[in-house]
């Protein structure tokens, strides 16, 4: 028989969602119960790891500005998100980035100096070493997270217990692909994390423009997966999602969609973008306030696990071994025409080899 | 007559146009607030709101099914698609449903959209930001092709491609954007589609180009004209409807042709263009029509750019070889 239905029986409604924040702009525990489990040495290394992909992004902006990079996207103010995310995988998990999410396939194993290359053209930039699991940079927005949710069910289907995670940015989670890749990950139970790094932007076009949905977490509730929203400039937290994620993931509970609230200090990428076009000084400098390496710092120091002299032997390493870096791509041989029609097919056809003569000529 | 680089000119056709027909949305990624990447929009939607000129969701297969269901409710959507490789995001609403709306409905609808995309290499944009698929949309039964070469096609282009009822690829050379200014007229007037522009009269070859390797072709001709060779250089200016006439109204005084693009070499535009020439001028030809292009791999960006790209020493060798053949 059918019952009687009122007006909050036959509309969907979700709840507001507030972030997890562990610690607080001021490095004070908030959650203590929700701390990750991580050993004094894990804490400093992951600190470690945010000091030196800030460094890294100034060089790397510089370089940039010198003509020795090709594209470039800057990440600082993400650090928190794209360090911490990736410390909370195994080595075995797989990263499927999107274009600015250079830093966690470098910590996930993929030399520096490829790095350099990739954002260079030089195609040897995607020669992936055997044991790193990670893909090259997409360009295409969306392409990642479908292909992630490939990867997944492949893990899966092989009886693993590995996970693959994805990333885009609040634009990113506009496209049909993000969509598709959630519903499938829902459809097949698939260990995928799908990480949303909502910096507010996508290149101008501000959050308020990108979607009317409350959050992008909820975007999670329409393919059936688990979704979460958490404070991205908080690595305590980033770890405590992501970790969460992944333990699902392992004991076959299927995928989750992390929101990760955070702001990109810089500009889009470094081809032209002004965010003074679209951005207020006093918005910056009330995200500055909650800068992920200055939490952490608060945190680490109180704990006695920090100082100024790590800070500064951090710095250090960072600027040497960036330097470093990049001389070695600089030295790698340069790419050829014919190398690059080589690289076509596994064997090259006939057609392709006359055109090559027209290089070697 | 106001001096212009192409990217004025391309934002001044819109301006006219939105001033002209209250129906023209103009409409994309970061087109509204910011004017665009390239601020083709620039000054848009501040003269005329965000009711005409706005922004979108990231989401490309999104703007392409607005600009259908748009033009569906008499509308003239100009829509955006931000750099050239993500139009596959959007292929299905360009390829197999805008470009047959005439013939689904009847006639009933049809699909009055311009698309306008930055392509082409030359500039080290990123991977899939500089390609040149003119043949894949050529290859589009409805669909029209456009690729100005200087400031004063492009506004005149493109005014007659928003006008036109139906769907029009307008492709935006990154390399032509800034690269010089020309003289470009205030207000309103039209270069027509499916006109071709011979930019340089020559007796002895025939180059038949568009977009950017107009500019390489004509360094080319000027190189070739020291060794006493005249070359004639034909700016096809819109690929699909393509002016046949005019290129074989040149090979009937050059008897030799070369046809020079910067995409890859297979089955694109030169091969189309190389295959109407055989059927409809052979017996003008003392040569075979040879084809001057980029090889067959994935745009060498970055760093192999530069010999990746037909230059003006590629062209001048496939011109002495029609020559001396
Ligand atoms: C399919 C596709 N469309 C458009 C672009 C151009 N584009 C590059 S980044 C970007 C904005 C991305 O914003 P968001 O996803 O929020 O990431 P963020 O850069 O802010 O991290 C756009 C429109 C692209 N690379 N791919």
């Amino acid at each position: 028989m059918a019952k009687t239905m009122n007006q909050s029986n036959y509309e969907v409604r979700t709840e507001p969602v507030e972030a997890l924040s562990i610690l607080s702009p001021e490095g004070k525990l908030l959650q203590p119960d929700l701390l990750p489990q991580l050993s004094d040495e894990q804490l400093r290394e992951l600190m470690r790891r945010m000091v030196f992909t800030r460094v890294w992004d100034q060089r790397a902006i510089s370089l940039s500005r010198q003509g020795r990079l090709g594209f470039y996207a800057p990440v600082s103010g993400q650090e928190a998100t794209m360090v911490a995310s990736e410390f909370a995988l195994r080595q075995d998990d797989f990263i499927c980035p999107g274009y600015r999410d250079m830093p966690q396939l470098v910590w996930h194993g993929l030399p520096m100096y490829q790095a350099f290359l990739y954002s260079r053209g030089h195609q040897q930039g995607g020669r992936i070493p055997e044991d790193v699991n990670v893909l090259m940079p997409q360009i295409i927005i969306g392409a990642q997270i479908v292909q992630a949710a490939g990867v997944a069910m492949g893990l899966k289907k092989r009886g693993t217990d590995r996970v693959a995670i994805t990333y885009t940015g609040d634009g990113g989670s506009s496209q049909g692909d993000f969509y598709e890749g959630m519903n499938f990950a829902g459809a097949f139970k698939l260990p995928v994390i799908f990480v949303v790094q909502n910096n507010g932007y996508a290149i101008s076009t501000p959050f308020s423009k990108q979607t009317a949905s409350e959050s992008i977490a909820h975007k999670a509730v329409a393919a059936g997966i688990h979704g979460v929203q958490v404070d991205g400039m908080d690595a305590m937290a980033v770890y405590k999602a992501v970790q969460d994620a992944a333990e699902r993931g392992r004991k076959g509970e299927g995928a989750t969609l992390i929101e990760a609230i955070t702001y990109r200090f810089g500009p889009h990428s470094m081809s032209g973008d002004d965010p003074s076009k679209y951005r207020t000084k006093e918005e910056q400098g009330e995200w500055e306030e909650r800068d992920p390496l200055v939490r952490m710092r608060k945190f680490l120091e109180s704990k006695n696990l920090w100082s100024e002299e790590d800070e500064a032997k951090v710095t250090e390493e960072a600027k040497n071994t960036v330097a470093e870096q990049i001389k070695k791509a600089e030295s790698v041989e340069k790419m050829t025409i014919p190398g690059l029609i080589d690289s076509m097919f596994e064997q090259t056809p006939p057609y392709l080899e006359q055109q090559k003569e027209d290089f070697t000529k | 007559m106001a001096q212009m680089t192409m990217i004025q000119a391309i934002t001044d056709a819109m301006r006219v146009e939105l001033e002209r027909d209250e129906n023209v949305l103009v409409f994309g990624e970061d087109v509204g607030h910011v004017g665009g990447v390239f601020r083709a929009t620039e000054g848009l939607q501040k003269q005329f709101g965000e009711e005409r000129v706005f922004d979108t969701p990231l989401a490309e297969s999104g703007i392409g099914g607005l600009a259908i269901g748009l033009g569906i409710t008499g509308y003239r959507p100009v829509a955006e698609i931000q750099f050239i490789g993500f139009i596959f995001e959007v292929m299905d609403s360009i390829c197999a449903q805008a470009s047959r709306m005439r013939y689904r409905s009847g006639g009933r609808y049809n699909a009055p959209i311009v698309f306008r995309t930055p392509f082409g290499a030359g500039v080290h944009a990123p991977e899939l930001h500089s390609d040149s698929l003119e043949g894949l949309l050529m290859q589009t039964p409805g669909l029209k092709v456009v690729v100005p070469s200087n400031p004063y096609d492009a506004k005149g282009l493109l005014l007659s491609a928003i006008r036109d009822n139906d769907p029009v690829f307008f492709l935006e050379h990154l390399k032509l954007y800034r690269s010089f200014r020309g003289e470009v007229p205030e207000g309103d007037y039209t270069v027509p589609l499916g006109k071709a522009n011979v930019v340089r009269e020559g007796k002895d070859v025939t180059i038949v180009t568009y977009g950017a390797m107009v500019h390489t072709s004509l360094a080319a001709a000027d190189e070739l004209a020291k060794e006493g060779i005249e070359a004639e250089v034909i700016d096809l200016r819109t690929l699909v409807p393509m002016d046949m006439e005019t290129v074989l109204e040149s090979i009937k005084k050059t008897n030799r042709a070369i046809v020079v693009q910067e995409a890859q070499r297979s089955a694109g535009a030169g091969a189309e263009i190389v295959a109407r020439i055989m059927e409809q001028g052979i017996l003008h030809l003392e040569a075979p029509v040879l084809r001057i292009t980029s090889p067959d791999t994935v745009l060498g960006f970055g760093e192999i750019e530069k010999e990746w790209l037909p230059d003006a020493s590629r062209v001048i060798k496939g011109v002495k070889e029609v020559i001396n053949f």
